[in-house]
């Protein structure tokens, strides 16, 4: 039964090692390191939907979907459930967190919002649910918007 | 009703296998990314390393253990306290050499080798060195604090 610190600190450990790794410093490196973290968190993601059992995963609708991101992994990952999801009710999503744990220990302050998205973009939990509920296909468009460090948005536009 | 005990075991379940598996995908990736196990190895004490100088405060804030007399008490809080903290375990303390300067810590259940299987050519991978790099870590900056505070 692992602490939930010790994935906060691996995960911190984990984001500024896979970053170094690439010499490239211009958006070809960093979209390599990011897609390399988010493959890492695809298969984590993949592997705990594995371990739920089949009722769990059986959603009716693509709300039933993102309310169980948001209750059930949000409060797994975080211990805390995401704190707003919005929806135009036509495939579009806009989940928030007023307080995302792993940018939190950040200081806020504009220096740092250079940093910042190398984070939550590369975060590998923005990926879990792309796996734990695997009945989906997605396709997803996913812009992330940082109005400052503690704040998350992520809108999800699904297809139709 | 039912429902939502449900919800709240699913979520610990997740929560615990969580570290584990974030864990196993990290060693995945860096077997991927390093031509030798030596190299992992490396890599992972590096990492374990700067962890542990980060996670001793995190322990000394939560676990209001004081200042340890000798190195035995030193091994008994590490297994009995920080293992426990952390993990979930308690390794057992064997293997004390004469000097009294050396010890093992054995982990009968270590939660990171969950669901893990090494193949053959991996033979040399030491897939829990984070753990090592972790102590080093921590108590290296344990070292530091002490001779910081006698100053």
């Amino acid at each position: 039964m692992a602490d939930a610190a010790l994935f906060e600190f691996l995960h911190t450990e984990m984001v500024a090692e896979l970053w170094a790794q690439d010499p490239d410093p211009g958006p070809g490196g960093q979209k390599m390191s990011l897609s390399v973290l988010e493959g890492m968190g695809f298969r984590v993601g993949q592997a705990l939907g594995e371990r739920l059992p089949r009722e769990t995963l059986a959603f009716r609708e693509e709300l039933d979907v993102l309310k169980f991101l948001c209750k059930d992994v949000w409060a797994a990952v975080f211990q805390k459930q995401m704190d707003s999801l919005r929806t135009n009710h036509q495939g579009t999503y806009v989940l928030q967190d007023n307080s995302f744990p792993l940018l939190i220990r950040m200081a806020s302050g504009l220096q740092y919002l250079e940093e910042a998205p190398k984070h939550p973009g590369a975060s590998p939990v923005w990926t879990l649910p792309g796996s734990a509920t695997c009945c989906l296909m997605w396709n997803s468009a996913r812009r992330l918007h940082l109005p400052s460090t503690n704040h998350c948005l992520q809108s999800l536009a699904l297809p139709p | 009703m039912s429902r939502q005990a449900n919800r709240g075991t699913e979520s610990k379940k997740m929560s615990s296998e969580l570290f584990t598996l974030t864990y196993g995908a990290l060693v995945t990736q860096l077997c991927k990314d390093y031509e030798n196990d030596e190299d992992v190895n490396k890599q992972l004490d590096k990492m374990g390393y700067n962890i542990g100088v980060r996670l001793i405060e995190d322990f000394l804030a939560r676990s209001n253990v004081g200042r340890c007399h000798d190195f035995r008490e030193t091994a008994d809080v590490i297994a009995k306290v920080a293992f426990k903290m952390y993990l979930g375990i308690t390794p057992s303390i064997t293997n004390w050499s004469p000097a009294g300067d050396e010890f093992s810590l054995i982990l009968e259940n270590n939660p990171l080798v969950d669901f893990v299987e090494l193949p053959d050519n991996h033979s040399s991978l030491i897939y829990s060195n984070l753990l090592c790099g972790v102590l080093r870590g921590a108590l290296e900056m344990i070292r530091k604090l002490r001779y910081t505070a006698n100053a």
